[in-house]
């Protein structure tokens, strides 16, 4: 059966605390954060973006599966801040981790959720037979413009899901996407900061999308909430995936484990992957995990997904999430805005 | 007949930051200068070669030799320029040596020129930075300054050499170039201001650290038996030898000794029949201050590990046992890259023709320079005589 | 002709992403970056390529604090020779550590770094840096 045969992620080691974004457009109250149930985010160094961190999550993934890179038939890096706008990443990762040339890449975009599109298409190839492994990745150093919403959550990480029929250490049991026209938020071609619909983000976009997804997938595989373990839904903030638990009936402790936006913020094409990897980090052989993705503009991907006795002999040689996210090193703003190019005299 | 090369006169133009002047000008400046000193008809001299590292770079302009020879109005007599990163200086005082050794040419005069001050700040880092190994040093973030840190740090640990000492050229230098009228720093600086200077790449701080220096200087070289038609106090050069090491810096075994200087100088001792107990006053190539502590270890003024206690204890001052840079060395006479090899040898001559002024050494007879490309991949050894 | 620094920085890149130099399988000696010519065996050596583990410890380091425009905004950064556990030595920067922190002898790994940008339009150089071993407790139960 097709599932995961290794995954690895990587978070950039600067954190910047969401009182301090606060502070310098003058709300010390501290609510803003507690309001998006957002702490602190990662922060790229001046030296990463997504083809670094997808690099370093696909060689955690490599190591994890202890596939030789070679066998690697497709790999596919999802993102919406890819390094350049026409040139491939994924060609940078498929050479930096000792891929053949006799393969297939591509980068894909699809706001959030183009990591998870990256595992639908690697699922399907590799279930036709065209190939042995596929390596889908979703990756981001998401910008928000100073002052606005989204640069209290905009954060910077990556994770990398290898892709097979052998031994698997997950194997997914059914996916399904729900798709519609819906521009709740976007980024012009030649902008530098992405705009979005405000309110209208919630009840029509992320709400409508991921709650149809996770019932799609319900009616599909015959489960109940009651079936899964664990569940993981996109992670704009701490607040979106918790009031969508609550309106599908999940229970609280069945999303807790997978809010990593809470230490990390929203990485975006990362989120909802990194999220799945912090599950899997900690599942039992036998759990059954349920996982919606959601993009923007919009449309979500639903994965059943349960848990194989191979995982275990595959943990301890690799970075866990919960590693990436207690090696952090706190940055004030004027170092974030010197990292992330908001100094615009430095070029 | 003896065979030996002889320098008939000398000259440079000021080192420093020549806002008024192009390459052109002090080039000039210098080669008038040398030929005045010289007292060689323009027409008696069959050969120029310049020293550069970077004009191309620095200034846009290459081809210097021919562009030095108009300028002089030598005629249409052949012209070399010569490259060896910070050593381009002394390779061509080389290449003349050779040039006239093998009878090609008789009298020639040499340059060394290099105007730095018209790029900025990046420019003129990587400029110079491409004198060690740029693909696989200087790209990846290792300023010139840092490689040379690289050497400071790893003799710290070896040898438990201090902060302080790492002050100790720059202080020494500096007070000798008070008396060099040509010198960028005519002015002593105190040990606390070395000390607490900003830092460029620790444990190198700015006062560690040759300038960036516009400047020119020259000889004219001829045959020994035409030397006395124009002087009464010719200077002959005993021996030049010349040594290569690695590019990079990583490539060496051990990168708290040039290998290149230790043997440039045996081999040119050995040359002159001399040893460095007959040396009496020395030019060594200080660009860091790490770099003369290496240098009066590695030509054998002081043991592996000891050349601090050397400047300690003054044998390297004017009036020690071996004095070194009295000029005041690439650190305050001034650093203008492919000029720095020529104007050693300029005030090894002074020196030796007991016109250094303030800061003669006394009754010196042998000189000997070091002057060394990149991180120490090129050293070029000269010992002159009179 | 070639856009700056496009073929120069492609042709290397084998070398610059994963570490690939050589190994003389004469006298066993590794190189980085890969050398043309075994200079102990010379015309006896076998040079084969070799793909480095990316393990190795600093043996020199500097904090640089004035630096090109490429790297300002880095500053201070740490460069280092790294010595890698085959038995030869690199120029790299360290990175995910505070320059405090560095020391001779220290053990480090490769990561994968943007090395340099040609300008804003042209194109980004990645590479080798190296940052401290991290911890890895594998998960917890």
């Amino acid at each position: 059966m097709v599932g995961i045969v290794g995954y690895g992620v990587y978070v950039p080691r600067y954190r910047i605390k969401t009182t301090d974004i606060a502070e310098v457009w003058g709300d010390t109250s501290g609510r803003i954060g507690k309001g998006l149930g957002v702490f602190e985010k990662s922060v790229p160094g001046p030296d990463e973006d997504v083809a670094t961190i997808s690099v370093e999550a696909a060689r955690n993934a490599i190591k994890r599966s202890q596939i030789d890179p070679k066998d690697i038939g497709a790999l596919y890096v999802g993102s919406e801040s890819h390094p350049y706008a026409v040139k491939p990443t994924g060609t940078i990762v498929a050479e930096a981790i000792g891929c053949t040339h006799d393969m297939t890449c591509a980068d894909f975009e699809f706001a959030c959720k183009a990591g998870t599109a990256a595992m639908q298409v690697t699922m399907g190839l590799v279930l036709s037979k065209m190939i042995k492994i596929g390596l889908a990745i979703g990756s981001d150093t998401a910008q928000g413009r100073p002052g606005d919403a989204l640069e209290y959550s905009a954060a910077a990480g990556g994770a990398a899901f290898l892709i097979g029929m052998k031994n698997p250490l997950a194997t997914i049991e059914e996916t399904v996407s729900f798709t519609t026209d819906t521009p709740d938020f976007w980024r012009r071609e030649g902008e530098d900061f992405p705009s979005h619909g405000a309110r209208f983000t919630g009840e029509p976009a992320y709400f409508r999308h991921v709650g149809e997804g996770a019932k799609s997938l319900f009616k599909k595989t015959k489960t109940t909430v009651d079936d899964y373990d664990y569940f993981i839904f996109h992670m704009p903030n701490g607040k979106f995936p918790i009031a969508m638990g609550k309106q599908l009936g999940v229970p609280a402790e069945k999303l807790e484990d997978s809010l990593v936006v809470r230490q990390i913020g929203n990485t975006y094409s990362g989120s909802a992957m990194i999220g799945l990897a912090r599950i899997l980090d900690i599942a039992k052989p036998g759990s059954k995990i349920f996982m919606v993705a959601y993009g923007s503009g919009a449309g979500s991907d639903a994965f059943s997904i349960t848990v194989e006795d191979a995982i275990e002999e595959r943990r301890g040689q690799v970075p866990t999430v919960d590693d990436y996210i207690e090696r952090k090193t706190y940055v004030d703003y004027a170092t974030y805005a010197k990292f992330r190019r908001k100094i615009k005299a430095l070029g | 007949m003896s065979n030996r090369v002889a320098i008939a006169g000398v000259g440079m133009s000021k080192f420093g930051e020549l806002w008024d002047k192009n390459l052109r000008d002090i080039t000039l400046e210098a080669g008038m200068y040398t030929i005045f000193d010289a007292g060689v008809p323009g027409s008696d001299i069959d050969g120029m070669v310049i020293g550069n590292m970077s004009a191309g770079r620095f200034t846009g302009q290459e081809h210097l030799g021919a562009q030095a020879v108009d300028l002089s109005g030598l005629g249409d007599i052949p012209a070399y320029s010569v490259e060896a990163a910070c050593a381009s200086g002394g390779a061509a005082v080389r290449h003349a040596y050779m040039s006239i050794k093998s009878g090609e040419h008789d009298v020639m005069l040499v340059l060394g020129s290099e105007k730095m001050s018209d790029v900025n700040q990046t420019e003129a880092m990587n400029t110079i930075s491409v004198a060690s190994d740029w693909e696989w040093e200087g790209m990846f973030g290792a300023t010139f300054p840092a490689l040379y840190a690289f050497m400071a740090r790893r003799h710290m640990m070896e040898y438990g050499t201090t902060e302080e000492h790492l002050a100790l050229p720059t202080v020494k230098n500096h007070a000798n170039a008070a008396h060099n009228e040509f010198a960028q720093f005519q002015r002593a600086v105190p040990i606390e201001v070395v000390m607490r200077s900003g830092m460029l790449a620790d444990p190198l701080r700015v006062l560690h650290s040759a300038p960036i220096t516009d400047g020119a200087a020259g000889l004219v070289m001829c045959r020994e038996d035409l030397v006395k038609k124009y002087t009464d106090t010719p200077i002959f050069i005993e021996s030049s030898a010349q040594r290569t090491d690695t590019l990079a810096l990583h490539d060496r075994k051990s990168i708290t000794t040039f290998n290149s200087v230790v043997s440039s100088t045996k081999s040119a001792l050995q040359e002159a029949s001399l040893e460095l107990k007959d040396i009496d006053v020395l030019e060594l190539h200080d660009s860091f201050s790490i770099g003369e502590i290496m240098l009066t270890e590695d030509v054998g003024i002081a043991k592996k590990g000891e050349g601090c206690k050397a400047l300690e204890e003054g044998i390297t001052e004017i009036g020690g046992k071996f004095p070194v840079n009295p000029s005041g060395g690439l650190k305050a006479r001034g650093h203008p890259i492919g000029a720095t090899g020529v104007a050693q040898i300029v005030e090894l001559v002074l020196q030796l023709r007991g016109d250094a002024d303030k800061r003669q050494v006394d009754g010196a007879e042998k000189g000997l320079a070091v002057n060394i490309g990149g991180t120490g991949a090129t050293s070029i050894v000269h010992i002159v005589g009179r | 002709m070639a856009e700056q620094g496009v073929a120069q920085v492609w042709r290397r890149i084998r070398a610059m992403y994963r570490i690939e130099g050589n190994k003389c399988e004469t006298c066993g000696t590794h190189f980085f970056p890969p050398r043309p010519v075994c200079p102990e065996c010379r015309r006896k050596g076998k040079l084969e390529n070799y793909t480095f583990k990316g393990l190795g410890s600093i043996y020199t380091f500097s904090i640089v604090r004035q630096a090109p425009d490429d790297f300002k905004r880095q500053m201070p950064y740490v460069v280092a020779q790294v010595e890698l556990d085959e038995g030869t030595r690199l120029t790299t920067q360290i990175v995910n550590v505070d320059p405090e922190d560095v020391e001779i002898g220290m053990r480090v790994r490769a990561c994968f770094r943007k090395i340099k940008e040609f300008g804003h339009s042209g194109i980004i150089v990645y590479g080798y840096k190296f940052e401290p071993v991290m911890k890895v407790t594998g998960h917890k139960q």
